[in-house]
């Protein structure tokens, strides 16, 4: 019986001729990310690992140390990445966000397993790659042992048909498929069809990143040329990408036709089933706008916010925080002068760190106050007062909504 | 039969607590907690849901959840439920990383389809997970789900993925009693988002 493509990655990684849904499987894992999280406090230092090359160490969530907890992590990540010599490690200074510096560093490969002490770890499902996130303990144990296990789960399949007008970007078809379809829980994702070749890399990462959003347990993305160049590019060539097979079975197969989407807001709360097109949503006036995260802090997202934002001033009474998700994004906007367009508009641009994303260290939001997000999550309490109100949208109507004062739809301007 | 909460292993009986759908991970274990050692950030636990609920949970108590439960980060939810004395999850439906969390962090979890009809705050309840049994002995209420693959039973039964490593020799031995309490154990290796 045909695999999909999840299926076909576990069953090489465990080593078997096929898998099927229900199964149990235990696999080798190809890369470990371990964040600066699991480094604070009380680190246990093992006493062997399974393989120093198939680890990294990535400083992301609380970077400059904003507290002493935090930077108490420091040292015990160093010094166990000098112990084990482990070379992949980007400390402060060539930090970023985990999943982009993972991104980055081509670390998620087509085929393989990946592994981070991060949910939005499924964000290598951009890549081809079965990679999820799991508990600190479980990624200690696969950091020593090299292996865990999983529970085969039914897959929805995504079929993408036409392409994404313009001002429509990835976070527009997360939320469009969020608010339509809901929940996955206990699902994998898997994401393919015709119109994912004109679907840019950053637009895949951003849906790919956001299952996590969906409760599934994989998001996996079509192996194809883009992603052959985009690996080319790396200079990264020895893997073996996963294809489904034509007769996989699926628990749904869904159609999108990308050319019929409009750009999307998520309500507070959840994003599930609980957006609306901008068009329709309530002319809501914000406080803070958030352009950053794994999900939309890439280049090209700063790029779209600069694009927005060039010439114009942020409105007067609106907080506009950027933050770019690794260090390299830093430079390179900073080279090309997004960095620039969107100081001069009043905006606040950041440290490349997790920070307001998860309302841990900078950019909270207080009682009564509305924000604009186009990161990962609207969770009640997630970016500070539980009685803050969290609305999701692209980093396009983030920035346009910035400077309008109230949540508008960026097609109006200068989008894209 | 006895009413007295106990637990051994995979076997938990204890009073329930009763919650509804799609508790996040942040609503358990919020960001400011994040910042505070395990004993004070298990106070924080549901702070949002239900206001002064950690200081009436006791030990050996069993909370129950709708669907979806704990959608969300990998923060070692785990570890501060166990602070509270948390014994046992049962859940018509769990995220499967915060479920992975409970398992790894030796803490029973059960799926029950309908548990938020079948338990009221208060239900004795009483689950077996290595035949995959619940009862709610307050009502009578008895039946059967699907039991959890071997592996899996293995873990929580050892009380967690901690004392497996320490005795497999990835860490000192010395620690792996110390390791079977969860709330030890998950703040052992620090913490994830
Ligand atoms: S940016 Fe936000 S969602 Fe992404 S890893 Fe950091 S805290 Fe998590």
């Amino acid at each position: 019986m045909g695999m999909t493509m999840m299926e076909r990655i576990l069953a090489r990684r465990a080593g078997l001729a096929s898998v099927a849904v229900g199964d149990t499987v235990t696999v080798d894992v190809d890369m470990t990310v371990l964040i600066d999280l699991q480094f604070s406090t009380m680190w246990l230092q093992p006493l062997r690992i399974a393989d120093p090359d198939k680890v990294a160490i990535v400083m992301d969530h609380a970077v400059p140390a904003p507290t002493i907890k935090d930077a108490a992590g420091g040292p015990h990540a160093r010094r166990f990445a000098a112990e084990f010599g482990i070379s992949r490690f980007y400390d402060v200074g060539r930090h970023g966000i985990c999943h982009q510096v993972v991104a980055e560093n081509g670390l998620a490969r087509p085929g393989e397993i990946l592994a981070c002490t991060d949910s939005h770890t499924c964000a290598g499902g951009a890549y081809n790659t079965a990679a999820r996130g799991l508990g600190p303990a479980e990624v200690y144990s696969i950091l020593c042992t090299g292996r865990t296990w999983f529970q085969v789960s039914p897959t929805i399949r995504y079929e993408l048909l036409g392409e994404m007008p313009a001002g429509v970007s990835g976070k527009d078809v997360f939320l469009h498929v969020a608010n339509e379809f809901g929940d996955a829980t206990n699902l994998n994702l898997e994401y393919g069809g015709p119109g994912l070749a004109s679907m840019p890399l950053h637009d895949r990462r951003t849906i790919a990143t956001q299952g996590a959003e969906l409760s599934a347990d994989f998001s996996t993305f079509a192996h194809d040329d883009v992603l052959a160049a985009h690996f080319e590019a790396l200079g990264v060539t020895d893997y073996q990408p996963s294809h489904a097979d034509s007769d996989a079975t699926y628990a749904d197969v869904r159609e999108i036709d990308l050319s019929t989407l409009v750009p999307y807001v998520a309500r507070p709360g959840t994003v599930s089933r609980n957006g609306l097109p901008v068009t329709e949503i309530e002319p809501r006036k914000i406080d803070q706008a958030f352009i950053g995260s794994c999900a939309n802090g890439q280049l090209d997202d700063l790029r779209i916010a600069a694009g927005v934002l060039r010439g114009k001033q942020v409105a007067a009474g609106v907080r506009l925080i950027v933050t770019p998700a690794s260090q390299q994004v830093y430079r390179d906007a900073l080279r090309l002068g997004y960095l620039q367009d969107i100081a001069d508009a009043g905006g606040v641009v950041t440290n490349a760190t997790c920070g307001a994303c998860f309302g841990y260290h900078m950019g909270l939001v207080g009682p009564g106050e509305v924000c604009l997000t186009s990161s990962t999550r609207n969770f009640t309490g997630r970016m500070g007062s539980p009685e803050a109100e969290i609305y999701m949208a692209s980093p396009a109507t983030v920035a346009a909504s910035a400077i309008a004062g109230r949540i508008v739809d960026a097609r109006e301007g200068t989008a894209r | 039969m006895s009413n007295a909460p106990q637990a051994d292993g995979l076997q938990v009986t204890g009073r329930v607590w009763v919650f509804g759908d799609g508790l996040t991970t942040d609503d358990m274990y919020p960001p400011d907690a994040m910042k505070l050692d395990i004993p004070e950030a298990a106070k924080q636990v549901f702070y949002n849901v239900r206001p002064g609920w950690t200081d009436q949970v006791g030990r050996g108590d069993i909370v129950v959840a709708g669907r979806n439960f704990g959608l969300g980060s990998s923060r070692p939810v785990a570890a501060l439920l166990n602070q509270l004395g948390v014994a046992a999850l049962i859940a018509e439906e769990f995220n499967s990383l915060f479920f992975r969390n409970a398992v790894n962090a030796g803490l029973p979890a059960m799926t029950v389809p309908d548990a938020t009809s079948i338990f009221s705050d208060g239900d004795l309840a009483a689950i077996d997970l290595a035949t995959g049994t619940w009862t709610n002995r307050t009502t009578q209420a008895t039946g059967k789900v699907p039991p959890l693959p071997g592996l899996v039973l293995e873990i929580i039964a050892g009380g967690g993925i901690l004392p497996r490593l320490a005795q497999q020799g990835y860490l000192p031995t010395d620690l792996v009693d110390i390791l079977r309490s969860p709330a030890v154990a998950a703040a052992g290796q620090g913490s994830g988002a």
